[in-house]
């Protein structure tokens, strides 16, 4: 009895990991295949690895989608950690009667899903897009401003921030650390792995985002990597080596991010529960 | 008494620093979140198309209740929400259960493998399987081979196989998510509880349903609503496995609203409406969740 219930647990256990890892071998094996060679099912890595990497440099330009996705996730994650720390402390170290109201208000923001966002913040930077073209449509600032602050990482530094020793900024503050390099050269040094989570979670819904870059980022040459991949997906003559190669390359930054930081990844996602 | 002439205590001064500390973000929220919230109310009382609009009151709303599109994308948002979300808990529970056995071999394998879906991001997995599920692709070859099946399924242009192949996606990418909320959750239950079970002599049945569940209730609650959430707003999917349809068959109310703006001749202010039904079910879903929960409690 105790032996069938091991074999069922392992074979459960065994099955549900293939399921969720084959999807990736067969990307994988697939980058190292022609076309026709994965449509025919072929699962054994083959020798077209170069070949695919060159079609996909010279045939599509997916450098420079990188560089606009990198460009746009950093930028975003740099901010978006300033923004949201600078508030989360300013929240829970201040704290006050009327902060708190305005901090239950902020958090409504979470409720409000992007769909019901994404008419009227197109039509705000159509808007200014003639006065102001650097944030208009078809810009990077235009896909980062309203992503760059949410509620959840306000949210995520308080809570992280009342385990946060306020001792330490007694002695900052006899040392003549102003308000501000408190927050500097303290308290940032001392939450370096909250940092580290936030990062990690704002990098990746960054890297990945979709929707919202596909209805402002207009012209071929300021497309992301998600715009590129959705638009191979869609041809109609496509070739399945060189999308696949295009897929595992988009998904390196975020696998490495997830392996080299899984601890941190976790304690992000937890963060969101507290 | 420096501080007297300056015209600020010390107290109202921090205060006034704190506040300064978290404007940015304030500022940023009423501009990108509630201002448009509010845009969009007005909008939603509008129409026509593009940027000629014109106040129709309530028109837009009574429209909803006869615009066929907009009840199949509610429909079928409602199947992916009933079908989807239990399977997927009930999974993510299943699977963290087994997982959490003190005397379970390659743990951490298993752990990584099934969470491992979530590294990808939500288009390029989507255009994996959409190639998987083509007429000719992977999953039918091997169905075929193994002969569970004679003829090809056609997962993308069959409407029933279609919404199926976005419930197996959906689940795909999202049951390793929840499953690790579930399992951090359970490295926090005491064993002696069990311990005490077992001497009592109840199932490992009994003791899932009577002491797993209950314990883990609060973390349940919290990812059936943000699975509820998110798949109220799926659309990342739906866009690039079968593109919402065939016809209207998968087409998710997000969708819906993309297409009114931007794949048919733009109307902003009908879209608008749309945006503020999937705010309302939103919140529906999340006070029902909460009630359900609350009743079991008590």
């Amino acid at each position: 009895m105790a032996r069938i219930k091991r074999i069922f647990i392992y074979g459960f256990l065994i099955i549900s990991s293939i399921v969720s890892i084959f999807p990736f071998l067969w990307m994988i094996v697939s980058s190292t295949n022609k076309s026709s060679d994965v449509t025919q099912g072929k699962l054994l890595p083959g020798s077209f690895l170069g070949q695919n990497v060159s079609n996909l440099f010279n045939s599509i330009d997916l450098v420079p989608a990188l560089l606009n996705s990198a460009k746009i996730s950093i930028t975003t994650t740099v901010l978006a950690l300033l923004i949201g720390s600078l508030a989360g402390y300013g929240f829970e170290i201040y704290r006050s009667r009327a902060k708190d109201i305005v901090f239950n208000i902020l958090l409504l923001s979470m409720m409000i899903p992007f769909a019901a966002l994404m008419v009227p913040l197109y039509r705000m930077f159509a808007s200014v897009s003639q006065t102001a073209p650097f944030i208009g449509i078809d810009t990077a600032a235009s896909v980062i401003l309203p992503t760059v602050t949410t509620a959840f990482l306000i949210f995520f530094f308080r809570q992280s921030t009342k385990m946060f020793p306020r001792d330490m900024l007694e002695a900052g503050r006899m040392d003549g650390l102003s308000e501000l390099g408190l927050f500097v050269r303290i308290y940032m040094p001392t939450m370096k792995t909250t940092y580290a989570a936030a990062a990690i979670i704002t990098f990746m819904s960054s890297w990945n985002n979709y929707m919202w870059p596909l209805i402002v980022l207009q012209s071929p040459e300021n497309k992301t990597i998600p715009l590129l991949i959705s638009n191979l997906g869609s041809s109609y003559a496509p070739d399945y080596g060189v999308i696949m190669t295009a897929i595992v390359i988009a998904t390196i930054p975020t696998a490495l991010v997830f392996f080299l930081m899984q601890k941190h990844f976790v304690a992000g996602m937890m963060g969101s529960v507290k | 008494m420096k501080v007297a002439r300056s015209g600020m205590s010390i107290q109202a001064k921090t205060n006034a620093i704190g506040w300064s500390f978290i404007s940015v973000a304030v500022i940023m929220i009423c501009v990108f979140y509630f201002y448009p919230m509010v845009q969009a109310l007005i909008l939603s009382l509008q129409s026509g198309r593009g940027m000629n609009l014109q106040f129709v009151g309530l028109d837009n709303y009574v429209r909803l209740f006869t615009d066929s599109m907009f009840i199949a994308a509610v429909k079928n948002t409602f199947i992916y929400l009933i079908v989807q979300v239990p399977i997927m808990i009930i999974l993510g529970l299943f699977i963290s259960v087994l997982l959490n056995d003190s005397r379970l071999k390659f743990k951490g394998f298993f752990r990584t493998a099934i969470f491992l879906p979530c590294v990808t991001s939500l288009v390029a997995y989507s255009v994996i399987f959409k190639y998987l599920f083509a007429a000719d692709g992977l999953v039918n070859t091997m169905l075929m081979k193994v002969s569970i099946i004679s003829a090809p399924i056609q997962w993308i242009t069959d409407p029933f196989w279609a919404k199926i192949t976005i419930i197996i996606a959906i689940t795909w990418r999202w049951t390793g998510y929840n499953m690790i909320f579930y399992l951090s959750a359970l490295q926090n239950i005491d064993n002696s509880i069990y311990e005490a079970a077992r001497i009592d002599g109840a199932s490992a049945f009994k003791q899932f349903f009577q002491i797993t569940i209950p314990l883990l209730k609060p973390i349940i609650l919290f990812t059936s609503i943000t699975s509820t959430i998110g798949t109220l707003q799926l659309f990342d999917e739906v866009m690039n496995i079968t593109g919402g349809g065939p016809g209207n068959a998968t087409t998710s109310i997000s969708q819906y609203i993309y297409n009114l703006s931007f794949k048919y001749t733009p109307d902003f202010g009908y879209a608008a409406t749309v945006s503020y039904a999937i705010v309302v079910l939103i919140v529906i879903f999340s006070v029902l969740q909460f009630k359900a929960a609350g009743d079991r409690n008590g």
